[in-house]
């Protein structure tokens, strides 16, 4: 199919984008990657009237560490991430989990904001953010409003992003020596979203697991956080009878649906799996019981 | 297509001969650099384009549509519906009369007030561009009665069920049966009886370039170009012709390059008689490309069959007996003109085709469904065929304890038996089981694998090791269409032309959908003539140009249409040399050709360049003798006459791991041997069996079009719908035994589709035997996490 008509401005500021997105409300849709929106649009399953090009906005862009936080752009796309050796040494949770992220054409030109406002349930940054602690930062033009990771995916597709705002970084703390991050997925082929994911943070000191933040993909309407598991596993070593509990504290935690391929049932099942799986990566050998 | 600029690269030396060489496809270089003509880059002038309103519905009444707002809408041309386009275009019914008491009802290009499955066309928009014509779309309001939907084939023929075509009764297409006579007592007296059930996905082929057509009709002098993305361009000038009304020399139909096509491009669809239809009606062209989200909806799918088998064996593991009952739905119309039976007629002739087994018996149900019509797929029944005969040899090998491959090797027809019977009746020229099983054996080191196999699994990793033995069959005479009534040519020509410049021109029936065939076609021609592979050029894909012939399905581009070349080169280099004679006033018995240069047959000295006999042939007759004429273009054609078809064999393995915790099943590795004759292209062929094995791993592991039971297809996208990608891939070893056909001198074989025929098979063999220790079994494919947690009882 063929995208239905539509107007294209680039813009440079926030505020002309902003002013832009005032003018035309529900019309006008802000264009990052592209690649999530303009696959819709192909399909005409959204219809705007705007496109409002954000690319070319510099202070968007990049990756920096900056007063104990490591903050990226919204427009740092996939790829360098994945490239980032900053990235590499200071938050390695993401470099771990880009390599699942879709596939290299995909990675060059989609983006962390676009990935983030998006939030499907099942990508990997919205997962990552909340499990490393992440804190939004959004703007209208004249105002920047922080919200944490943690309050800003509400539902399916649904964010906390008000309609004349943007996303302008990410801003995550600088990780402490003792915390250790772990990602896995399951996916039915290389690049594809996944079926179950999970995304882990966590204190270890000798072999004891502290303040973890642990986040599936996949298995809700939004990235969810597993709070029993946690509880379940935070001050204690990775011995099966814990993890045992830990995986049946999973039936509270994440509320999966059955898509084409998986049932509800196989993805519980598959969170407890990889959950396990998480937890002994985390662990160094020597530290598991 | 001619390649007329690019030189054609040589992987290896480029001396003779060419057949039997790792020969780079000279037009690989043009299409990875983006200079395919494919239909879509073909742009006429006042050239429409449409788009067709399909159906949301697997079956529904049009009570009312709406097209007002549409007429106004920018750049349509026109909005036609079924009952119009019926004054321009006969319905058609795919049935073959070899197919005894096959019924289908009448289709018509659109249809007509029924829509009878989901992505049916009901309406054809026509507008200045596809997009415009989609903005027109939006517009059009039809106000549909949905009617009771026939999804599940399992019910169709039950009594409550309701009938898709009132006229036929039931929604029975054909059914069939096979029986030796003994089975009952077979079995009666057997040591051991398996019995298992496979399900096959339904599935469809995915062509990174869509169908296309663009019609264009002049109405000066009545006469219809089209040009297709086809793999059978003088099947499509016939049935044009035909269904419209045209006489056959005034339709043309031309197959530039075609972007894949597996069989997806072998048929008749209604949206290509519509399109030709509308062009005719709108006395301008029209282009239709299908974009990728009705190609799920209107692209024939294939394999969806249950098929219930029993195998009886004695206690010392010989086979005495097959027993099968295959039910497949195929749609509410049996496809143009090839039909939806073939699949089902195949599995039927070909299960158990490897085995040495006396008694045989078939059952074949196929039933209409409200779905998108099913038909040949690249490996045509042969991969459900493989899979149920594999399926249950292994699961017998298990239950009796004897190795796979032992059983497999008791049970193989020997070598030396040929030809002869298979027990469903098929003839087999020659096959070569054992040598392939030997072969295979060594390939993969079995014994050391089994070993590392054992020792894996005491750490709790679960590998498993598939074996699937097949029969291909290739090379069909008239046995296929012919003699059921359909005009599609079971002969193949070549016409080759020696030209001033002393280069090779030579045209062909069987057209390139990117598989090598015209690298294949230049080797042969290369060596048969006598000339460097660089002077020979390549026509095909243009019924105007080339000789009539069938085009490209059942493996028979090689086979045939390559004997076609080599009888006509072979000619033309007989008169070449008579024209030499006749020029250096030598016997031609004295002459001797290669490298286009004529020598002295005794002192190899070159006496003359084939440049120069051209010369003196086209522009100096003169010199040459009185009574002498120069013949320099040839044709010849060949059919195979001697067995209905050539069969081929092979066998396959693959090793796997399944994660028993998530259900996973890593692909590890994949072994081909395989006897396709005399091998022209080294390079080719394994490249096709690599991309036919891929293909046959999609279907086992991962493609199915999903059906909900209202007949909706819940898949249809590429989001969805899982081909099979690189990353999955395992790496694919192939190896080649020879065992050249005596039905024509090329000795070529089909080798196109096998590696579809075993993939399948090999990959459940092999799940099936890492899920062993668990004793459980999964049969129905596609083999997804999900349905192997269940197994596992994990879920
Ligand atoms: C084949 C394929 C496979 C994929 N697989 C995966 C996968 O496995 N995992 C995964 O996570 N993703 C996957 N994706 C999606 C990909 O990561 C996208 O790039 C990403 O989801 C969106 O980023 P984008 O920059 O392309 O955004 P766009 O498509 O440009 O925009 C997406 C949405 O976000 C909004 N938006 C963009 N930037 C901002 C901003 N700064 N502020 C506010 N709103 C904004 C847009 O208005 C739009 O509504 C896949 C995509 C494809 C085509």
């Amino acid at each position: 199919m063929k995208a239905p008509r539509f107007a294209y401005t680039r813009v440079t500021t926030v505020a002309d984008a902003v002013s832009l997105l005032r003018q035309h409300g529900d019309d006008a849709r802000l264009l990052a990657g592209g690649q999530t929106l303009l696959a819709t649009l192909n399909m005409r399953l959204s219809e705007p009237v705007v496109l409002v090009d954000i690319t070319g906005i510099e202070a968007l862009h990049g990756v920096a560490v900056q007063d104990g936080f490591l903050r990226i752009g919204a427009l740092t796309r996939h790829v360098d991430i994945e490239r980032s050796e900053l990235v590499a040494q200071r938050l390695p949770l993401l470099t771990q989990a880009v390599p699942f992220l879709a596939h290299a054409a995909i990675r060059n030109r989609g983006t962390f904001g676009g990935s983030v406002a998006f939030a499907d349930p099942a990508a990997e940054w919205p997962a990552c953010a909340l499990a490393a602690d992440g804190e939004l930062i959004l703007s209208n033009g004249t105002n920047e409003r922080r919200v944490m990771a943690g309050d800003f995916f509400i539902d399916l597709y649904q964010t906390d992003l008000h309609p004349d705002e943007l996303i302008i970084a990410v801003e995550f703390p600088l990780p402490g020596r003792q915390r250790r991050f772990a990602f896995t997925e399951l996916a039915r082929r290389h690049g594809d979203y996944a079926i179950v994911g999970i995304a882990v943070a966590g204190d270890i000191s000798g072999g004891v697991m502290g303040d973890l933040r642990i986040v599936f993909l996949g298995v809700g309407n939004t990235p969810m956080r597993a709070l029993g598991a946690e509880t379940a596993l935070n001050g204690k070593r990775g011995d099966p009878a814990v993890l045992a509990a830990a995986i049946a504290s999973l039936s509270e935690d994440i509320a999966p649906s059955d898509d084409l391929y998986t049932s509800a049932a196989a993805k519980s099942h598959l969170a407890g799996v990889l959950l396990q799986r998480a937890v002994k990566s985390l662990l160094h050998e020597g530290e598991t019981p | 297509m001619n390649d007329l600029v690019a030189p054609p690269v040589v992987a290896e030396a480029a001396a003779p001969p060419h057949i039997g060489r790792r020969v780079v496809r000279p037009n690989a270089r043009r299409l990875t650099e983006g200079r395919g003509t494919y239909v879509d880059d073909v742009e006429l002038p006042r050239m429409a384009h449409v788009v067709y309103l399909r159906s949301p519905h697997a079956h529904a009444r049009v009570v009312s549509v709406d097209v007002t707002a549409a007429h106004a809408m920018p750049g349509v041309i026109a909005i036609v519906d079924g009952a119009r386009l019926a004054q321009v275009c006969a319905p058609f019914v795919g049935t073959l009369s070899h197919m005894v008491g096959m019924r289908s009802a009448p289709q018509y290009a659109i249809a007509i007030d029924r829509a009878c499955w989901q992505g049916e066309a009901v309406l054809a928009i026509v507008a200045d561009t596809r997009a415009l014509a989609e903005d027109a779309v939006e517009t059009i309001v039809v106000e549909w009665e949905p009617l009771p939907a026939v999804a599940d084939m399992e019910t169709a023929l039950a009594p409550q069920t309701p009938v898709i075509h009132a006229e036929l009764g039931s929604n029975l297409c054909y059914h069939r049966e096979l029986d030796t006579g003994g089975v009952d007592a077979a079995f009666a007296g057997a040591d051991v009886v398996v019995e298992e059930t496979y399900v096959f996905g339904r599935h469809t082929g995915v062509t990174m370039e869509p169908r296309s057509v663009l019609a264009d009709f002049n109405p000066a002098e009545r006469r219809l170009t089209v040009h297709h993305s086809h793999q059978a361009p003088h099947m499509m000038a016939d049935l044009y012709a035909r269904q419209l009304g045209l006489p056959e020399a005034d339709v043309r139909v031309i197959c530039r390059d075609v972007g894949g096509s597996f069989g997806i491009k072998v048929h008749a669809y209604a949206d290509d008689f519509a399109t030709v239809a509308l062009a005719v009606l709108l006395k301008r062209p029209v282009k239709f490309v299908a974009d990728r989200l009705e190609s799920f909806v209107t692209d024939i799918h294939a394999r969806e069959h249950r098929v219930k088998a029993r195998l009886a064996l004695t206690r010392e593991g010989r086979m005495l007996a097959f027993d099968i009952d295959d039910l497949t739905g195929i749609g509410p119309y049996s496809m143009f003109p090839r039909t939806s039976v073939v699949e089902g007629n195949q599995v039927v002739n070909i299960t158990g085709g490897p085995y040495n087994h006396p008694e045989y018996r078939a059952k074949l149900d196929v039933v209409f469904q409200n779905k998108v019509q099913t038909s040949q797929y690249r490996g045509v029944g042969h991969p459900v065929a493989c899979a149920v005969t594999e399926g249950i040899v292994d699961l017998a090998a298990v239950r009796m304890g004897i190795d796979p491959l032992e059983l497999r090797r008791r049970n193989v027809m020997e070598d030396d038996s040929y030809p002869r019977k298979g027990a469903s009746g098929i003839v087999l020229e020659k096959l070569s089981h054992q040598q392939c099983l030997a072969k295979l054996e060594t390939m993969i080191d079995y014994p050391a694998l089994r070993q590392e196999q054992a020792e894996l699994r005491k750490k709790g990793i679960y590998r498993g090791i598939g074996i699937a033995v097949l029969i291909e069959l290739t090379n069909p005479g008239a046995a296929f269409y012919g003699v059921g009534g359909a005009r599609i040519a079971a002969q193949e020509g070549a016409t080759v032309r020696l030209d001033p410049t002393g280069v090779v021109h030579c045209a062909v029936g069987v057209g390139e959908q990117g598989q090598g065939t015209e690298t294949i076609f230049a080797q042969i021609a290369a060596d048969e003539v006598g000339l460097p592979l660089a002077a020979v050029r390549i026509i095909t894909g243009d019924t105007a140009v080339t000789p009539y012939g069938g085009g490209t399905w059942a493996s028979r581009g090689a086979g045939i249409g390559g004997e076609a070349v080599l009888q006509a080169s072979r000619q033309l280099r007989t008169n070449i040399l008579a024209l030499a004679a006749a020029h250096l006033k030598r016997d031609a018995g004295e002459l001797d050709v290669a490298d286009g240069k004529v020598r002295d047959r005794a002192t190899q000295a070159t006496l003359v360049d084939f440049a120069e006999l051209g010369r003196i042939a086209y522009f100096r007759p003169d010199l040459l003798p009185q009574g002498f004429q120069s013949e320099l273009v040839v044709t010849r054609h060949y059919s195979q006459r001697t067995y209905p078809f050539v069969f081929t064999n092979g066998v396959q393995a693959s090793y796997v791991e399944v994660d028993i915790e998530t259900g996973f099943v890593k692909l590890l590795k994949h072994w081909a041997v395989e006897d396709c004759g005399r091998v022209i292209n080294p390079l080719l062929l394994d490249e096709q069996i690599r991309g036919a094995i891929v293909q046959g791993i999609g279907g086992a592991l991962f493609e199915e079009c999903l059906y909900d039971g209202s007949g909706l297809l819940r898949n249809g996208s590429m989001a969805d719908y899982l081909v099979p990608m690189a990353s999955e891939m395992p790496d694919i070893e192939v190896a080649h035994v020879e065992t050249p056909t005596r039905t024509s001198e090329l000795g070529a074989k089909g080798a196109g589709e096998a590696g579809t025929a075993g993939a399948p098979a090999a990959v459940m063999n092999a799940i099936n035997d890492a899920l062993a220790p668990f004793d459980v079994r999964v049969t129905a494919q596609p083999f997804t996490p999900e349905k192997i947690l269940r197994a596992l009882n994990k879920i």
